[in-house]
């Protein structure tokens, strides 16, 4: 979407104003619905809340602005870019602007999930809107009080100025301006002239992060809370029979043992003491006879692939003939396992549940649909429910599930106190809601040398690839093509992980395109750009990246990062992929250190529309591809009788230093609207790593992770 | 339960907690100092890391009883205004995404250059290797005590 300086929608019924009791003007805004008739914002800072608005800006009387945005931050950098998006057309200098964490009452707040990379998508043209009205009053309410025409008065820096030259500070009329009417039609700001948009902003909490303040849910801690550790069904499809607390009830500092459900919870006056009281517990579980194995999983995903009970999720053309007159036809599979989130942060929530309310604290991504769901469980009024969140220590898509919250709400209703549940490392891992292992099935037809037709199966644990994917890129650059999806239904508990599906999708696609362009013969960069003329000037409108974009990153990508001329040594290797709404490309390098493929470098390319932050959008692709990198090659939980095999940081190995490499970002410049930046540069990762450690040791990698296939076959290989 | 007295950014504090009791959850529960971070309690991810009379050391698992007599620097106590050059260059890399890791970086990459004021990029990455960041902002932690240890040298 071209970045336009129309008005495209009424801002006066998006945003209300009032004066300040304690002097300065504050704006309550919504961001995509429009306000309630008589709704005003308070008069008071203290009583701000979040039912009737999505987020304050004030201004004081001495200029400051301070924004106050529920909005939550999960690492992906939108609690500052958000923000400066406000301050760009407000104008007003960034120092000069402060950003607190708003507390949440979740009614009627639109935009309150951190996930998929969509705050800043959605939040855009809305931010600007508010931003520059906002300026427009200040204006008014100077030319008013000089007994001029707003429009000889311009604003820049806070200050505003006539055409006399007089000024006057935003401070010095905010008290008149509150009182204006909201006026229409305010022009935006062209691209060319932001001077906040496009420029570095550290981290709005970085302060605080650096000399350890409170932020996190983990660091949430009241008079009278009790730390509660729970003991949950140990594998996955199991059901508690009996449990004897005595040994619990001993260690110092216990206080209750409480049953729920399947689940035991040990309330204690400490995490430690907790913890401690929870390993002495002595629990018998029964034994359901359905208990999954890797093992299985593995034979049933194949048997699906190798079936015929399949969704069609897209078809173009005719796959099966192009595949029946085909001079070749090529085929792989490849194999991912189940992926635990691992944030830093383990999870955990504080709940104070009385009769007449309800106080929720912690790291949540998705607080009304959490609320709403406690308030069903203990049979509440969901305007019992006062919700505020955390800074999270990481998300990745685990803490759009509220798990851990209604176990807190449930254990505190029981209780009767006030209780934060905390998760032990173990507890975090062995009590997830995983990636899914997949499989994917590829097969292309070529005929005179040609890709003439493409079939992708997908055969999944629980739930397949939701509905866009199959649109995403190569959709439309093939005249056949077709996606295919079906799944097994398990016990063990999956969901969103970064960059759902895409995460390993991308390595399958893009290491069967190198493997492709090796057998047409071709440069595995120019193939792709070769297809991608095909979807130019395509009106399916289903299909969600654009040609044009995705050849232009990709030919970034490879002018950086010197494809094809590497130097002695150094093996390349290529991916570029479309998802959230962003296009990029990834070149990899690989060198061989004793026989073993070391990935050295990662030159990426990116079109994510208008950059906000450029620190913290290169920040975000650094972390996603080397997180990328890391999963590929080393990411594995396996099961056995329903029983996570990994539960800690000694059997679940994670990336470290020694193992990144180094990551240079480029940015496709354009004005178009900005997109997010959270997911998009994982889930090239994996196949530029892989195509690049083809070419050095002559091996073609088809199961994540790497580390367990490597190993011995390219020791052979090179050694 | 017995009591013990341990020094913390130089002030002494006397804490009631079992001997076996991890320093970690001392400084955070007991002494409400929640910048050292838990991320696995069993050493493996350095979040929880402090200096132990100068030391960089695994709160997790340093039961509070061994830590008695010593002196404890936490982040809280590692600058009086946040500008010890390693938070400095925190700052000017931008290097936190989540931040939760970033406590323990730090502690890590400050007793790492008090020993090793010159370190070659190599040993910074050794240096560092034992602290996770789930984030990923690997490449900004290097960078940053990199530009440390200049400032410090
Ligand atoms: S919490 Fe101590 S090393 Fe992880
Ligand atoms: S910044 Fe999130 S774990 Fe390091």
């Amino acid at each position: 979407m071209e970045t336009s300086n129309k008005i495209t929608f009424s801002r006066r019924n998006f945003m209300r104003t009032t004066a300040l009791a304690g002097g300065g003007m504050l704006i309550g805004f919504n961001l995509f619905t429009a306000c309630k008739e008589a709704v005003k914002p308070p008069v008071d800072i203290a009583d701000l809340n979040f039912n009737d608005f999505n987020a304050f800006i004030k201004i004081a009387d001495n200029g400051m602005v301070t924004i106050f945005s529920p909005n939550p931050e999960i690492g992906q950098g939108v609690k500052t870019s958000m923000p400066m998006i406000i301050a760009e057309e407000l104008d007003v200098p960034w120092e000069n602007v402060h950003v607190a964490q708003g507390v949440l009452d979740t009614k009627n707040y639109t935009r309150q999930v951190a996930g998929g990379s969509q705050s800043i998508r959605f939040g855009w043209d809305a931010l600007r809107q508010t931003g520059a009205t906002a300026r427009q009053m200040l204006v008014n309410a100077a030319a008013a009080k000089w007994g001029v025409d707003a429009s000889e008065c311009s604003a820049s820096e806070g200050i505003i100025t006539n055409s006399k030259g007089e000024t006057l500070g935003y401070g010095d009329v905010v008290k008149e301006a509150a009182a204006l009417e909201i006026p229409e039609n305010t022009a935006l700001k062209e691209p060319r002239d932001y001077k906040i948009v496009g420029a570095d902003a550290i981290n709005v909490d970085m302060e605080k992060i650096i000399t350890g303040k409170p932020l996190y849910g983990l660091d949430y801690k009241v008079d009278g809370m009790v730390y509660a550790s729970v003991l949950r069904p140990p594998a996955f499809g199991q059901k508690l029979s009996a449990f004897d607390d005595m040994g619990a009830k001993a260690v110092e500092g216990v206080s209750d043992v409480i049953r729920f459900g399947e689940k035991v919870a040990v309330l204690a006056n400490n995490t430690w003491s907790a913890m401690q009281g929870k390993k002495a517990l002595k629990a018998t579980w029964s034994d359901n006879s359905s208990l999954e194995n890797t093992e299985d999983h593995d034979k049933i995903l194949t048997e699906i692939l190798d079936g015929n009970k399949f969704e069609t999720r897209r078809e173009d053309g005719n796959v099966k003939k192009a595949f029946a007159q085909a001079d070749k036809v090529i085929e792989r599979t490849y194999e991912s396992p189940f992926l635990p989130h691992n944030c830093m942060e383990p999870m955990n929530f504080y709940a104070d549940v009385t009769d007449d309310k309800i106080h929720l604290v912690g790291p949540i991504q998705t607080p009304e649909g959490t609320a709403n769901r406690v308030a069903n469980m203990l049979n509440r009024d969901v305007n019992d429910i006062h919700l505020e969140m955390t800074r999270m220590g990481g998300g990745f898509g685990r803490r759009l599930y509220g798990d851990f919250v209604m176990e807190a709400a449930e254990i505190s209703n029981l209780a009767k106190k006030p209780v934060k549940v905390v998760f032990s490392r173990e507890d975090d891992m062995a009590a997830g809601i995983y990636r899914p292992a997949i499989k994917y099935r590829i097969a292309a037809s070529v005929k005179d040398g040609k890709l003439t037709g493409y079939h992708l199966k997908e055969a999944a644990i629980n739930s397949n690839m939701y509905g866009l994917i199959p649109h995403f890129f190569p959709a439309g650059c093939i005249d056949n093509y077709k996606v295919s999806t079906a799944n097994h239904q398990s016990k063990i508990t999956t969901g969103a992980w970064r960059a759902p599906y895409t995460n390993f999708l991308a390595f399958a696609e893009q290491s069967f395109f190198d493997e492709l362009a090796r057998e047409l013969e071709q440069d595995p960069v120019q193939l792709r750009i070769d297809l991608l003329q095909n979807v130019k000037g395509n009106t399916d409108d289903r299909i969600q990246y654009s040609g044009q974009r995705m050849e232009d990153t990709i030919k970034l990508a490879a002018e950086k990062g010197n494809w094809g001329k590497q130097e002695e040594g150094v093996y390349q290797g290529f991916a570029a992929y479309y998802s959230h709404n962003t296009h990029v490309a990834e070149l990899a390098e690989v060198v061989m250190k004793d026989n073993f493929p070391v990935v050295t470098k990662v030159v990426v390319a990116v079109d994510c529309g208008i950059v906000i932050n450029p620190t913290g959008a290169k920040n975000q692709i650094e972390g996603g591809v080397i997180d990328g990198i890391g999963h590929a090659m080393y990411g594995d939980l396996a099961f056995k009788n329903g029983v996570p095999q990994a539960t800690n940081f000694d059997e679940f190995r994670l990336i470290r230093m020694q193992e990144t490499p180094k990551v240079e970002t480029y940015f496709v410049q354009n004005t178009l609207s900005p997109t997010g930046l959270g997911e998009p540069g994982l889930p090239p990762a994996g196949g530029a790593i892989a195509n690049a450690i083809y070419n050095a040791a002559g091996q073609r990698l088809l199961k994540q992770p790497f580390v367990k296939h490597i190993k011995a076959e390219v020791k052979e290989l090179v050694g | 339960m017995p009591t013990y007295n341990i020094t913390v950014n130089g002030d002494k504090k006397a804490v009631d907690a079992s001997p076996e009791t991890p320093l970690l959850w001392v400084l955070r529960d007991h002494l409400d100092l929640v910048g050292t971070k838990y991320g696995c309690g069993i050493g493996q991810c350095g979040a929880c890391t402090i200096h132990l009379d100068g030391t960089a050391t695994r709160s997790c698992l340093l039961p509070v009883s061994t830590a008695e007599g010593k002196n404890i620097t936490t982040i809280e106590g590692l600058s009086d205004n946040g500008d010890h050059p390693v938070q400095e260059a925190w700052k000017a890399v931008d290097v936190p995404q989540c931040g939760y890791c970033q406590a323990g970086q730090i502690m890590t990459a400050s007793a790492f250059l008090k020993d090793n004021p010159n370190p070659s990029e190599s040993e910074i990455r050794e240096a560092m290797h034992g602290n996770i960041c789930r984030c990923a902002s690997y490449n900004r932690i290097e960078k940053a005590v990199a530009m440390a240890a200049e400032k410090m040298s």
